[in-house]
């Protein structure tokens, strides 16, 4: 309990002064020299003002590059040096991996410590981390723009917005971090994997690498991919309960800042608190749910042991355990500290359910804010409805072309989940990947094994990446449509937040009137929090029936 | 048509000499100056925080190892060394793919919470520990019975150190006060009071129970 209020005060803390210079950074019209430098080197002109197709453009075309490369480092890991004798990766693999990392997902079928050599992880894998994070941020600050803007199309520099994110924001931050995260006793080197004498007089290998600069910014970025397999309980990853604690800060931190920011650039900061009452309230709903259901310890075989203890870590304990994988699937981060697959029934729901809010509960860096703001509009939406005005949110009218573009964003996810779902569970084969459902004997019950598939691609389509891990999801099914699940899920929302940023732009402000909804009242936050869970609720119920309600319930 | 061919070309262009100069930046020029800081002032720690015992490395202070006889079980399962503390048990995987490293997979079970192995697991282990230790089987802590999450969980609990320490104290022909008084030792509470929970290194503890022993001992 004391960590949830050192954590909250944490965060409140650097809430104003982060979210005020993020808004400045985005907002200067000055070029650091490096950045200048950068520039030259890219071919782009930074002070040029981009319409929304144009962003767009330079968005897809710069992940794609991030797809190919990253692709292809994999597919000859084999001739390449620092690769520690690893070999090349199935394509199917590298595919899925390549799109995991550059959606900001993470999510991983491989084991990073036998599969991946120090050029991989920290050249391809970690480099993604960092630039996939700053295109978030870049199109969530377009979306603020709209908003901001009036009479124009313009919407920004994506390049600027990129490299200034990078150079202002995630490598300064990620480079403190870091520090602190070997200070707690995380690793950084480039020892490879060497030999250790052993207690026993016999000898162990171990692996080395570049874990801490690579684990701040996965935490920092929302991104989740763990060098180790076992991911953040890995104790070279995640070493003591500082480093817990401060790993969850650190995923925390942006998203929840960046509604200062966007309280900032549209000139008033009460409707940035209004979103991040928002946030707050479902955070803090689902960490008290999580709790209670982890600490019941729910299940026959948990209840058998005495505690949730299966998956989780003596040094975090239940309570530090519950609070990261609360935090990790609200964010689109996916690292975890303990096993979901081994929480209690009601627990992995919760993660579900986080996920399948979208993440906007701070949600990722960037696609957090994007989210929530789709959902704001949606709720104005269904206020007008409600007493038959024009809706309107920050002086802009939300009409016909806004709304239609906000429904589509919020229908790509559930269609990808449920219908990839719908898919692995139809086919004959894809099944076979769930040990636990040929089950009932094998791992868990059947319902669990439903839960996986859904948690799968509920996982990839939101770009969260965390795992129920009984599902071996290292086959060409999984890899190559969960590998689609997750371009898609991060691409095509894209599209529509710039498309509505780019329409938003082009309005002539609406003034304010007495008829007015107030979006910076609490009211309006109640609101917005009803329509996020009605909508959801109404979209998933029939899924989450089938898998962890059943099992919760069992 | 050409035209628009030529476009998107000069953009996937631009988009590539952009990742490579921010691969420059992230993936080479940042992971070197934060291993720079970190090997010149926090050497041990960045390195693997070892555990030395007179001079000679004896394993990493996080990194879990299991304390095991030659002799089998009738599953082929290495039996645990009555002289010395025994860890959580594990899941951790064995390498598959590179097999001239001998390191071991992170990882958990993964096993779902009504899952009817892992509660017939939890009744063997609660079993076997309560012999193995002497103790009533109402006495074994909830960690003893769980697999940790990264498989290499390097800790236990009080509890689990607790009930231990007769088995060990009596291998060793030490007094069950001497030991006891290391475990206590040994106990790190909640950092700064509330962070994570309280928690003993075994590696740690089992080097100062072969200290204690051998100086006895010699004594």
């Amino acid at each position: 309990m004391l960590q949830v209020l050192a954590l909250v005060a944490a965060l409140a803390l650097v809430y104003r002064p982060l979210g005020d210079y993020l808004a400045a950074v985005y907002s200067s019209t000055r070029h650091l020299r490096v950045e200048k430098w950068i520039y030259r080197s890219i071919g782009a002109n930074p002070s040029a003002e981009m319409r929304w197709p144009a962003y767009l453009r330079s968005v897809l075309a710069f992940s794609m590059a991030g797809v190919l490369f990253l692709y292809l480092l994999q597919r000859i890991q084999d001739v390449l040096p620092l690769s520690l004798g690893f070999t090349s990766i199935s394509p199917h693999q590298s595919f899925n991996t390549a799109a995991s990392f550059v959606a900001n997902t993470n999510w991983q079928s491989y084991s990073g410590e036998q599969s991946m050599g120090h050029l991989v992880q920290t050249g391809g894998l970690a480099v993604q981390n960092f630039v996939s994070a700053a295109v978030g941020m870049a199109v969530a600050i377009a979306l603020v723009r709209g908003f901001a803007r009036t009479r124009t199309g313009d919407l920004g520099n994506f390049w600027a917005d990129l490299v200034r994110g990078l150079i202002r924001v995630l490598i300064p931050m990620a480079i403190i971090g870091a520090i602190v995260l070997v200070a707690c006793g995380a690793i950084q080197n480039f020892s490879g994997i060497h030999e250790l004498g052993q207690f026993n007089g016999g000898s162990q290998h171990i692996n080395g690498g570049a874990v801490a600069s690579q684990e701040v910014i996965k935490e920092l970025g929302t991104n989740g991919g763990g060098y180790f397999n076992a991911n953040s309980a890995h104790p070279f990853e995640n070493p003591n309960g500082l480093s817990n604690l401060f790993e969850i800060f650190l995923i925390l931190v942006i998203p929840f800042s960046l509604t200062r920011t966007f309280g900032t650039m549209v000139g008033n900061a009460r409707q940035g608190y209004a979103i991040l009452g928002t946030m707050g309230l479902i955070w803090i709903g689902f960490v008290s749910l999580m709790m209670w259901t982890e600490f019941h310890h729910g299940g026959a075989a948990l209840q058998e042991a005495g505690g949730a203890m299966e998956g989780k870590e003596t040094r975090f304990g239940i309570g530090a355990s519950a609070l990261f994988s609360v935090s990790t699937t609200l964010t689109s981060t996916g690292a975890v500290n303990s096993f979901h697959s081994s929480n209690t029934g009601f627990g992995g729901g919760l993660d579900l359910l986080g996920m399948m809010l979208g993440e906007i509960a701070p949600g990722g860096v960037g696609s957090g804010l994007y989210g929530m703001l789709i959902m704001a509009v949606i709720a104005v939406f269904i206020a007008g409805l409600m007493v038959g005005r024009t809706p309107e949110y920050l002086g802009k009218k939300i009409g016909t072309r806004e709304i239609k573009l906000a429904a589509c964003y919020i229908l790509i996810t559930p269609a990808l989940v449920l219908g990839f779902t719908a898919l692995s569970m139809g086919l004959s084969t894809p099944p076979d990947s769930m040990l636990n459902v040929a089950e009932n004997s094998v791992h868990g019950s059947g319902a669990h094994g439903f839960s996986e598939v859904l948690y799968a691609f509920t996982s990839g389509a939101n770009n969260n990446g965390s795992a129920f891990g009984g599902l071996n999801a290292n086959t060409q099914w999984y890899n190559t449509t969960i590998g689609l699940a997750m371009l898609l899920g991060r691409f095509l929302p894209m599209v529509f937040v710039l498309a509505l940023a780019g329409s938003l732009a082009e309005q002539q402000g609406v003034p304010k009137t007495a008829g007015t909804l107030r979006t910076e009242k609490p009211l309006f936050a109640g609101l917005l929090v009803g329509a996020i869970l009605i909508i959801t609720g109404l979209t998933y119920f029939p899924a989450l029936a089938l898998g962890p309600m059943a099992e919760g319930l069992a | 048509m050409n035209q628009s061919v030529r476009s998107t070309a000069r953009l996937l262009t631009a988009g590539l000499r952009a990742l490579l100069v921010l691969t420059l930046v992230c993936g080479v020029i940042y992971p070197l100056v934060v291993t720079g800081v970190a090997q010149a002032v926090f050497h041990d720690k960045a390195n693997g925080s070892e555990i030395k015992e007179n001079g000679k490395v004896v394993g990493s202070k996080l990194i879990g190892q299991s304390f095991t006889l030659d002799a089998k079980d009738k599953d082929g399962n290495p039996l645990p060394d009555p002289k010395w503390f025994q860890p959580r048990p594990s899941a951790a995987g064995e390498n598959v793919f590179n097999t001239r490293y001998s390191i071991v997979v992170s990882g958990a079970s993964n096993l779902a919470s009504d899952s009817k192995i892992l509660k017939d697991s939890v009744i063997a282990r609660r079993a076997a520990v309560a012999t193995f230790n002497g103790v009533p089987q109402r006495d074994v802590p909830v960690d003893a019975l769980t697999a940790s999450g990264s498989g290499l969980d390097p800790h236990i609990s009080p509890d689990y150190a607790d009930i231990q320490v007769s088995r060990v104290a009596k291998q060793h022909g030490l007094s069950r006060q001497a030991v006891q008084k290391l475990v206590d030792e040994h106990t790190d509470g909640r950092q700064f009071g509330f962070l994570g929970e309280p928690h003993l290194n075994v590696l740690a503890l089992n080097v100062a129970v072969r200290d204690l022993a051998t100086q006895q001992g010699r004594g």
